[in-house]
Formats: C-alpha cells, structure tokens, sequence
C-alpha cells in the first residue's frame, strides 16, 4: 500500500527544477501529438518561439495578450489572498466593458484624455459592485462566495447578450448582432501594436505590489485569509477588510473590460473576454499569490498563446491540436506542483503485520 | 484465559515526541461492567482508549480482547472486534436522517439502500435499547442528546459489544445525563461492556463499577465503587503536592484593577458555558483559574477580551464596563489589554508568517498614513529574539509554525509582554511546553507581577496553579465552585470544587 504524504517545504532550486522538468516532459509528451499531425515537432517548438518573439508585430501580440491576463490574475490574487475564491472574473470583467461602453454611449463627444480616464474610473466602479455584491452577501450571512460569483458571471454574459442583441444592438450593422464599434476618442492609442494598456498594467503591478506588501489594509487582508481568529483578536474589523479587498479585486478585472474593449476589440461583445477569467485563476495560482511572480506567469501563459495562434497559420495545423499542446504544457505544469508538495510512502505498519 | 475480562491491556506505553502520554499503563474489562476511567486533562485517558480503537499504535505492550491476544491498527479492525468509540465530537451528516445516517458507512449495507430491512433491524434495537430516535428525524433538528443517542447507536448498529464513551455527559443537562444513564444501564443489561472516560465524580459513583484513576500517563488504581468515596478519589485523581521549582514571589497586593461581576454566557448548544462569574483582579497579583478543561475558562478569557459574547453582566475596567466592546473598540478606548490565547497559532499568531510580521500584527496600526514599517518591528523582533532566548534559524521568511511549541509560546507572551499592557490575560500559557520553556515563561509572569501587572493565569497543571498564584479561581460548568489562597488550602480541596463541590469559605483569601 502507499500513501500519499505532505513534504516539507521545497526549496527555490527543487522548484525551479521540477518546473522545468515538467515543461520539458510535457513538449516531449506534445511532440507525439504533433507528429500524428503531420508536423516536425522541433521546428513547430521553434516556430511557437519565433511567433512571439519573431517580430516586432509579434512581441507586441504576445504583450497584448499577456497585458489583460496580467491585470486580471493581480486582482483574483487580491480576493485569494483573504481565501475568498473569486470564480467571478470574467464576470467582472464583462461588467467593465460594459460600463466602459456605457460611458461612450452616454458621453460621446468628450475629449479622448477625459473620456478614458472616466472610462477607467466607471468600469472599475462595475466590476467592483459586480464582486461587493457577493461579498456583502458573504460578510453578512456566509454565502458561499464561490457559487455566488460563478452564477454572477452568466448574469453578465447573460445581460452582454441582450445588449448586442437588442438594445444597444447596431442599425447601422445589416441586421448583425453586434455593438457598434467606439469612436476615435474612445479608443487607446496605440503605437507599433503597442498600446496605452501597457503603461497602465505597469503602473497597477506597482501600486498592488505596495498594496499587497507594503499597506495596511494589504496586511490586514493577508492576515484575514490566513486565519479569521487572529484577525478579530488583533481587532482587524472582518466585514469592512472582506468589502475593501472585493473592490479592489473586482475593480482591477472591471479595468481590464475596460482596455480589451478600448484597445483590442473595439467593441463590447459577449467574445470579449475569451475565457481569461478563469486562465487567470490558474496563474494567480500558480504564482503563490505574489506580485512578481504573477508577472512572470503571465508572460509564460502569453506566450502559449500566442504562439498556439502563430503555429495554427504557419505550419497549418489544426486549432486544436495548439490547444492540446496548451493543455498538455499545463497539465504537467499543475501535475507538478503535486510532486513538488506530496510524496510518496510505502505502508510500514501494513507491511509489518503481513 | 479468563474469560470474565474482555479486555486486558498490559503494559501499555505510547511516546510522543519526548512526552510519554502512556507509561506502561494496565487495564482490564470485565464482561457487562460499567468501568470508569477518571483523571485530569492530559492523564492520558484519551490516548489509552485511542489505543484501544485502532487509532494510536502502541509502543510497547500488548492488548487481549476476547482471550485473544490482538493487534489493532485500525478503528475498523477495532470494530470488527466489536470494539465502538463514541466521538467526543459527533460525526454526523446534517442533512441525513437517522436511519440514513446510521446506513451510511455501516457494512451491512448494500449498494441500494433496503430502508424497510434497516427500519425493522433500527426498530428492534430501539425498542430493546428504550432510545428516544426517530428514524426518519434529520440530524440538524435533533438536539445535543440525540445526536449522542444516534451516535450510541450508530455504534451499537454496526455490532460493538464493548462501548467507549469520550466525556458523553460534558454536553447534557442532568436530565439527559440521566438518560443516557438509563441506557447504560440497559445496554450493559443485554451484555455490553461500556468504558466511560470522565472527570466528574458524582456521576462516577452513580453509574460505575469499576474506576481505574490515571495521572500524568500511568495508573494509579483501579477500585470497585463500592469500596471508595468521592473523597478518595479526588485524591488520587490530583495525586500528592509535589515540590515544584515554581517560585512565588511574594508582592504586596495594589488596587482594585480588573472587576468582574455576574457575567453569564451562552455557547452554540445553548448551554450556559459561563454562569454568574464573578471575580476581582487586583495590580501585582496572579490570579489562577483552574477547572476541568471546557468549564468556562476559553470563554472567560475571550470575553474579557471582547471576543466571546457575554450575554449579561459587567466587566469593569478602569471604570469602565467593556462588556459588548469588541477589540478594536477596546484598544480605541485606550485600553491595553494583552490576552494570550489558548490557540497560539489559529489565534494568537499568524502561522505561515514570520517573527516579525507576527510583531507586527500588534504594531502596525501605531503607524501613521496607509503603509506599514517593517522596521520597527523588525528591531523589536530581534529584540524579543535575544531577551526570550527565542532558538529561530531567522526571523525574517521563516514561517512562525516551523518553531518548537515553546519557542512560539516564547515569541506570542513575549510580544504581548512587550506592549506594556494593564492587564495581561493568559491561558494554558505553558501547555506542550518542557520543563525549561515554561520555566522561562514563569519568569517572565513573575516578573510582571513585580512590575504591579495585574494578572490571570488559567491552567490546567494544579501544583503549577498552586505554587505560581496569588489566589485561585475554580471553575466548574461556568460557575466558580471557589476562589482560595492555594497556601491554605489542599489540593484535594482544590479537586473537589473542580468536580463541583461548592467552596463553603467564599474568597478565603479576600481578608489576607
């Protein structure tokens, strides 16, 4: 018999070689599945290289991917850091592009420098509320906020819906179902396929990064999540805490609504958000729940990405055998953290009696 | 082989770590007894019976059941040799009915649930047994004496002759003690043999047979009933005063600090965990508080520290009455109030952070604007570090719970030492602790108390209890049996009004 048992802590270079390990077993395992395809495998890792680093236009695709991923993962982390399981980005997420959209539809004409800003303050304000409400719920009477904020996702989608189909549907469009795309002052300007979103990414991984280390209320937050008792002993007030950390954590997915919209999609649509959401979970995951290293999975997770789509056009190979490559990578990645945490052993006081 | 005993343990011994929680302890079973195991908290009454249901394997030793001589490595093979343990904490599904819990997890059971079968097999025990269940009753609307009758039950379903009770009546009022008494009594009717782990001696003496006393891992005696007095048994359960190397320092009382007066509260059973407790507390004294563990003293402690909800009365400090204050708003009044609590690292500390984030937990409001400062915490941190001897491979990114028992304890009382607070509040501040750890932690009480600190101390070690403190409080189910000066008074004495017995010469010592 074996059981399975906890490991003490790993140190940083049994982490570092693990992961590795893994990436490399996972493209080994890939490989398989891309010879069936018809493709070399060494060229096609190659090319998954070469598609995100290749060009100028490329690198700027990769960070455009990795700049809402980012976003998105800081403020999941923001919520996991105080144990509350926010399921609900895309949610939020999808409530910013609406305010965003709101904001247009409402304000058309203002200058580009006011219209943004207060595109960024409203869809920051949607996508708190869409989390304080469950997190209200929470504080008040111990709703399950997992439950709570997956179900608010399709209510967002749900609500996405009737908006592209009915109400703020485009005449304009031939009958299509789609949102009329953002005037110019509505839109982030953009330079070599770079554009505005990456400043403001930099500058929220540096405000959460003293957020979370540095602040009272980070600590506070920290504190909470790890274990509520020592939170009411030293006098942290739970309910406000629970409230703060939501409107963070909902506010910064609610931006990202805002910058796919302005700066990628140019229209609000129930595509937008692309399943992030829930990628970002995972990397918030992985991550440990630290700035840093948020930055650094993100960019991992990018690159993925973006070199899944490069690879589909250059080597003609079917979309979902890139999405199995992704899920394979990812699989291995996520298997790790088991051998990196658990070991096993044989049954000693078993195997004494036989 | 005799076969009047069903259970024979010999020479069991179990260590954990340093601590021997059993050394070679002896008990027997006879068929269809009442056999009570009596002994205070850590005598090692749990971890023989733990031994007996499969869930600790013994070091040394070995057990007969049946006249067979038996190695049980697990709760089911316990089981099997009919051997049931009543959980302290019940193990039911909310949601379930009776019936459905009892089905579940039960061998008898088939793939499909055949309920009519289980109904009539659950009816005839019920009626044998004359138990209060209602099979289809779901657990969430059953009260406290019906989960325990399930869980008696439950155990009884699945076949056990030999029944272990945890401290069943801790939870009951008198009338369902009595109850669960009457079912005792039919159950050993029908040739069960039932253990009953307790520490209350009247209830010993009313439905026993047998008493094994235990103290501090071995045993001291096993007696017939009819041949002790509750007296007796106090004795042996407390054992001799032994000369400790706790020193008391004597300090000549100051003022009135702390004023308890008639505070009564409620726990989740709706039983009253603490029942018109009052006390004062006075500057330059410890005060200890002694009980049976669960007799109200996590409560007192958590409600003078704003964290408990008391339902009436008034704590009085520095004139005011901080009763309903939480301990945000106790702090805001200005009031500094250390508490050690029971629960080191679920309350007291944060276990995945390091020393000087656990400092800090207590500093880093006194800075102003948004941010925190690790800096001054830091130096307290070191400073805490060297004084207390605190033995940390570093106190910067080393998680507190990766420290020994004594060195958390060290870095929790040291940092609420640190503060300089009016009155310092602490419980089992020396449990898990060796010899050298709560030697220091006595120093550093002690030291308080020179400093004019007022003091509470609640333990569970009474030669502790008796040569550290001033005077001592015991608790018994929420009420004070007694306050005494412990150089007056016996520790059978003291024992006594743990078990309940009421202290005639109320605060002998408020004269002294």
């Amino acid at each position: 018999m074996l059981h399975i048992v906890k490991k003490d802590v790993p140190n940083t270079r049994e982490k570092i070689v693990v992961r590795l390990s893994a990436v490399l077993a996972a493209l080994a395992v890939a490989s398989i599945i891309v010879v069936f395809a018809g493709a070399n495998p060494i060229e096609l890792y190659i090319g998954i290289v070469q598609g995100c680093f290749g060009s100028v236009y490329r690198f700027a695709a990769t960070v455009e991917k990795m700049v809402p991923l980012l976003v998105l993962s800081l403020g999941v982390m923001v919520a996991f850091k105080m144990r509350f399981w926010n399921i609900g980005a895309e949610g939020q997420f999808l409530m910013g592009a609406v305010g965003t959209t709101l904001v247009v539809r409402l304000l058309p004409n203002l200058p580009l420098p006011i219209m943004l800003l207060l595109m960024i303050a409203v869809s920051f304000l949607f996508g708190a509320v869409w989390l304080i409400i469950p997190a209200f719920f929470k504080a008040r009477f111990g709703t399950n906020e997992t439950l709570f904020t997956l179900m608010l996702n399709y209510i967002a989608l749900t609500l996405v819906t009737a908006l592209q189909y009915d109400f703020w549907k485009d005449p304009a469009a031939n009958g299509m179902p789609k949102i009329a795309n953002l005037p110019e002052n509505a839109l982030l300007p953009s330079a070599s396929g770079f554009n505005l979103s990456i400043l403001m990414a930099v500058i929220i991984v540096l405000v959460m990064y003293y957020f979370m280390n540095r602040s009272k209320i980070g600590f506070e937050i920290a504190v909470l999540g790890e274990s509520e008792n020592t939170a009411r002993y030293i006098g942290i007030n739970v309910t406000k805490t629970i409230m703060i950390a939501a409107l963070v954590s909902g506010g910064l997915c609610g931006i990202v609504g805002m910058m796919q919209t302005t700066g990628v999609s140019g229209a609000l649509s129930t595509e937008i958000t692309g399943g992030l959401g829930f990628t970002a979970i995972i990397v918030a995951w992985l991550s440990g729940l630290k700035v840093p290293f948020v930055v650094v999975n993100s960019f991992a997770f990018a690159v993925l990405l973006q070199g899944a789509s490069y690879i589909q056009t250059a080597f003609q190979i079917p979309g979902s055998v890139a999405e199995m490559i992704q899920a394979i990578i990812l699989f291995f990645i996520l298997g790790s953290e088991f051998v990196l945490q658990y070991r096993f052993v044989s049954d000693k006081t078993k195997s004494e009696v036989a | 082989m005799n076969n009047d005993y069903v259970v024979k343990m010999e020479n069991i011994t179990k260590v954990f770590g340093k601590v021997k929680a059993l050394d070679h302890v002896e008990f027997s079973l006879k068929k269809g007894e009442v056999h009570a195991i009596l002994g205070e908290n850590g005598a090692g009454k749990s971890s023989l019976m733990n031994v007996l249901n499969g869930i600790y394997m013994p070091d040394e030793g070995h057990i007969e059941v049946k006249g067979q001589l038996v190695n049980i490595s697990s709760p089911k093979i316990a089981l099997d040799l009919g051997i049931g343990m009543l959980p302290q904490h019940y193990k039911l599904v909310d949601v379930f009915s009776a019936m459905e819990n009892v089905a579940a997890g039960s061998r008898k059971t088939t793939p499909f649930l055949n309920k009519k079968k289980i109904l009539d097999e659950m009816g005839k025990l019920i009626a044998q047994l004359g138990m209060d269940i209602n099979p289809n009753k779901k657990v969430y609307e059953m009260s406290v004496a019906e989960k325990q009758s399930l869980e008696i039950f439950k155990v009884l379903y699945r076949g056990a002759d030999i029944l272990i009770l945890d401290e069943p009546t801790a939870v009951l009022t008198p009338q369902e003690i009595k109850n669960l008494f009457e079912i005792v009594k039919k159950m050993v009717g029908t040739g069960c043999s039932v253990i009953i782990i307790t520490h209350k001696l009247e209830e010993v003496m009313e439905i026993s047979d047998r008493i094994t006393i235990m103290r501090k891992g071995t045993t001291i005696q096993t007696v017939n009933k009819e041949e002790t007095t509750p007296q007796e048994l106090a004795g042996m359960m407390v054992g001799d005063v032994m000369e400790l190397n706790v020193p008391y320092v004597p300090v000549a009382r100051g003022e009135k600090c702390l004023e308890v007066k008639n505070i009564t509260a409620i726990d989740r059973n709706k039983v009253h965990i603490l029942d018109q407790v009052s006390f004062d507390l006075y500057a330059g004294e410890i005060l200890g508080v002694a009980g049976i563990a669960g007799s109200g003293q996590k409560e007192l402690c958590e409600g003078i520290a704003g964290l408990y909800h008391l339902k009436s009365g008034e704590i009085i400090f520095e004139g005011e009455n901080i009763v309903g204050k939480n301990p945000e708003k106790i702090s805001q009044m200005g009031i500094s109030l250390s508490f050690v609590p029971e629960d080191r690292l679920g309350m007291g500390l944060v276990s995945s952070m390091d020393i000087i984030d656990n400092v800090l937990l207590k500093d880093y409001r006194n800075k102003k604007g948004m941010g925190i400062s690790r800096e001054v915490s830091r130096d307290k941190a070191e400073a805490l570090v060297e004084r207390l001897n605190v033995s940390t491979p570093a106190i910067e990114n080393h998680a507190v719970s990766l420290l020994s028992g004594g060195n958390i304890q060290k870095v929790l009382l040291g940092r609420e030492i640190e503060l300089e607070p009016k009155l310092l509040v602490t419980a089992y501040a020396t449990r898990g602790l060796d010899v050298g750890s709560s030697q220091i932690i006595y120093e550093l009480l002690n030291e308080q108390k020179v400093k004019m600190k007022p003091i509470m101390y609640v333990g569970e070690d009474l030669d502790v209890l008796m040569s550290l403190c001033d005077r001592v409080m015991v608790l018994c189910e929420g009420r004070v049996t007694g306050i005494v000066d412990p150089r007056k008074t016996t520790k059978e004495a003291i024992g006594l009004m743990m078990s309940g017995v009421i202290n005639e010469g109320e605060d002998t010592c408020s004269i002294s």
